[in-house]
């Protein structure tokens, strides 16, 4: 089928992100002095075992974020082609069975009836009220009350062992690499690895990598036959939309920190460096700035966007068009709010450098400022940076679901986490409870976050030379 | 010290300008108040003389910055910028959009959102520092580790989570409280005390980490070594001398979020149902009455520069060594 790309502005800049991150990759491979703290990252197990949750993480997030319009079908020959004003991505497109699987309204996980009753004409053409099957899930069981934990038990059974199998091959592999990389023989290096005798923990990424593979092909297996998760009030299967919040989440977490860091270290270095009056005027925007509440700054300006679009339609024609300029605009709002705690680390941190002799004597020698900047204070501020980014990740993806939840978050056609948690919340009253949309977000949002806060802690300890010393 | 003090009241003025001036511009230029007066009262088939009608009655039928039809003095006063600016210097706040003095509802409001926030701000610090003592006091050992990665798993939990979970649990459940809603006077109590429970286990986490760092960076200092060396027993330089010496670090993080606890706590008290002013400003923010949202940024951030002032205050107070001058 025939299909047009399209690249929306949070697209681009996600790419961009990826390139600089593999540029910086390829720099970093022949310096011994960047390389060093990596090493002690790697050699943390725990640090690996979340950055194998992350980058898993982040793979899902690639996916979605390859974007393109399918074309409609249309018989005429040689008309132009139509294209559809959805935008998929790929990852829709490896979910389609989830995606499709549209069912009236709210069902539990692995349900094979609705949540709610509905008049049916019955067997005997009498009307009747009772739970309706569902059309997708558990569909093709004759008797549910019977086959349907069989059913479910047998597949789980296949999934756990279609995990292992991959899994098996995958670490069979890695084992054969290494292998070939050390010069040694199979089973040493086998024996090597569950020891944890090697440079990484190979064992702990290896125990990761399986449980999320197991994860994997539980969710493929069972999510075609039954919404693992569940569905929610428009009938959508909840585990389709928790997978898609995990773009909003990652975008948020990483492009907000790329949209600010420019302006927090520009403005950061030469508050320290020049001091006298750039001081003052960089001293007096981020005092002004950081004194305004946050959220209430956030909120206004989402508000103002709100009624630029409302009154500017004709700039925002597809639905995704607008749901990404919003995303973004929210991306930047953050970062205007965020960057001054990191322009005044930075501050500080030049104050500091800009004393010692190397840069003393680099001005003596007559080294012009730019010159300076770049290459004497820059390198050795470049820890502060890479921590803090870090460090705000995690917060920004909670702050997400808090700021969908006030109404200025991002755009509620999107999927997120805090639109799934701000839906369901009004589920809460109902009686049985509709819990399942809820702790699905808050899941998918906690294994994230905890990850990235303990991959940070690594990074933290390994960068930050206060608390390398001890 | 009032010299000091004079000092940075002075200090605070250009920012208050500047925190008006982002508002300002925020408010007035890129949204004209014609876009504004359109999304009020619907976005289409909307007459002009309805638009202006809604600036009249608002008003906001004023040129922005410099009126030439005025008279004298009013060329500068009756214009937007003076009538709904700059009077917020003066803490005249105005009308919100369904006629309501938005000074009279923050006046009534404040006390709600100060009975959840005063509670959970002094009962969770004194949480976080007796669980970071405790934990420092077991450094370096199987307790310090747990209890750092159980910090790390309570601070990755959203926020949201701790509210509906103790919402659902609490008052549903166990039906031991109303789940939501607020009265005034002793039955406060029944109404306040999950949100503020709620409150101090959310920041406990996060909390209790930081109160650790600050801890362990003291105990690694000299005089800690002296005071063990003369003999004296773990609990007696804990309390003694670390907790002294702490008290700065303890004091920049505690203090600047003093004032603004008159801003209250914006999600839970909307959860909660508590007539605060988080869930004013909430309010605010869905119906989109500009006026009270203006009102809350300035407040919010006159109170954020007197926070930062009380801090420097502070210091001078459990430091001797501090001088301000």
């Amino acid at each position: 089928m025939a299909f047009k790309p399209v690249i929306l502005w949070t697209d681009a800049l996600i790419y961009l992100l990826v390139a600089v991150i593999i540029a910086f990759i390829l720099y970093a491979r022949g310096k011994e002095p960047l390389r060093a703290p990596w090493r002690q990252v790697g050699r943390s197990g725990m640090a690996m075992a979340s950055l194998v949750v992350l980058l898993a993480y982040v793979g899902i997030g690639l996916l979605d974020s390859i974007h393109f319009q399918q074309a409609l079908q249309n018989d005429t020959k040689g008309a132009q082609t139509h294209y559809s004003s959805d935008v998929t991505s790929v990852l829709d497109i490896v979910l389609q069975p989830l995606r499709e699987h549209v069912e009236k309204t709210y069902s539990a996980p692995f349900a094979t009836h609705l949540y709610s009753k509905e008049t049916m004409e019955g067997v005997d053409g009498k009307t009747i009220r009772d739970y309706p099957r569902l059309k997708y899930g558990g569909a093709f069981l004759h008797d549910p009350e019977r086959d349907r934990w069989p059913d479910i038990m047998s597949t789980a059974g296949v999934a756990l062992l279609q995990g292992i199998g991959l899994w098996s091959v995958v670490a069979a592999l890695l084992a054969g690499i290494l292998a070939l990389r050390h010069r040694r023989g199979m089973g040493q290096i086998i024996g090597d690895m569950i020891g944890g005798r090697m440079a990484l923990p190979w064992h702990v990424i290896l125990v990761t990598v399986g449980i999320l593979m197991l994860l994997g092909t539980l969710g493929a297996d069972l999510g075609v036959k039954y919404h693992v998760f569940g569905t929610d009030k428009v009938g959508q299967d909840v585990l389709y939309q928790s997978l898609k919040s995990i773009r909003t989440g990652l975008v948020i977490g990483t492009l907000t920190t790329l949209v600010m860091l420019p302006f927090a270290v520009l403005l950061g270095i030469m508050a320290g460096y020049f001091r006298g009056w750039v001081d003052d005027v960089i001293q007096y925007i981020y005092t002004t700035l950081n004194s305004i509440p946050g959220v209430l700054l956030i909120a206004a300006a989402i508000l103002t966007l709100q009624v630029f679009m409302q009154t500017h339609p004709e700039m925002f024609d597809i639905i995704a068009y607008r749901a990404d300029m919003r995303l973004l605009f929210l991306c930047i709002i953050l970062g205007i709010t965020s960057w001054t705690g990191l322009c005044r680390l930075l501050r500080g941190e030049t104050l500091k450098l800009s004393e010692i002799d190397y840069i003393q004597a680099a001005s003596a020698f007559g080294v012009g400022h730019f010159r300076i900047i770049v290459r004497h204070i820059l390198p050795n501020v470049m820890h502060i940076v890479l921590i803090s980014v870090v460090l705000d990740f995690s917060g920004l993806v909670l702050a997400e679901a808090v700021l969908s939840y006030v109404g200025v978050g991002v755009d509620p056609t999107m999927n997120s986490w805090g639109n799934m948690i701000n839906a369901a919340r009004l589920e809460m009253a109902r009686d049985p409870v509709v819990w399942w949309s809820l702790l699905s977000a808050f899941v998918l949002m906690f294994v994230l976050v905890l990850a990235a806060n303990l991959f940070s802690d690594a990074v933290r300890d390994a960068f930050d030379p206060r608390l390398r010393k001890q | 010290m009032l010299t000091y003090i004079v000092k940075r009241v002075l200090y605070a003025i250009p920012i208050l300008i500047g925190v008006n001036l982002i508002t300002f511009i925020l408010f007035f230029v890129v949204n004209s108040p014609d876009n504004m007066a359109r999304m009020q009262l619907g976005m289409k088939r909307v007459t002009p003389e309805a638009i202006q009608l809604w600036k009249h009655d608002h008003g906001y039928d004023k040129p922005l910055l410099y009126n030439g039809e005025a008279a004298g003095l009013d060329k500068v006063t009756d214009t937007i910028f003076y009538t709904k600016s700059l009077t917020l210097f003066a803490f005249r706040f105005g009308a919100a959009d369904d006629g309501r003095d938005i000074g009279y509802d923050i006046r009534q409001r404040m006390w709600p959102s100060l009975a959840i926030a005063v509670p959970v701000f002094i009962i969770g610090i004194l949480a976080n520092i007796t669980f970071a003592l405790f934990i420092a006091f077991f450094r370096a050992t199987y307790i310090d580790l747990w209890g750092v990665v159980l910090c790390v798993i309570l601070m990755s939990i959203s926020g949201l989570f701790y509210i509906i979970g103790g919402q659902y649990l609490v008052g549903k459940l166990l039906q031991l409280v109303p789940i939501s809603g607020y009265q005034g006077g002793v039955d406060a109590f029944k109404f306040v005390v999950l949100p503020v429970l709620i409150g101090i286990i959310g920041g406990i986490g996060s909390g209790t980490r930081w109160y650790r760092t600050i801890f362990l960076e003291e105990m690694g200092k000299d005089y800690v070594r002296t005071a063990r060396a003369k003999g004296l027993a773990e609990p007696m330089v804990l309390f003694r001398h670390v907790l002294k010496n702490g008290m700065i670090p303890i004091l920049t993080g505690a203090v600047v979020v003093l004032p603004l606890l008159f801003m209250g706590s914006l999600i839970s008290e909307s959860f909660f149902g508590i007539p605060g002013l988080g869930s004013y400003t909430i309010d605010a923010i869905n119906s989109q009455d500009f006026g009270i949202v203006r009102a809350m940024v300035f407040l919010g951030s006159v109170l954020y520069i007197v926070g930062l002032v009380l801090t420097d205050i502070s210091y001078t107070l459990v430091d001797p060594r501090v001088r301000l001058g």
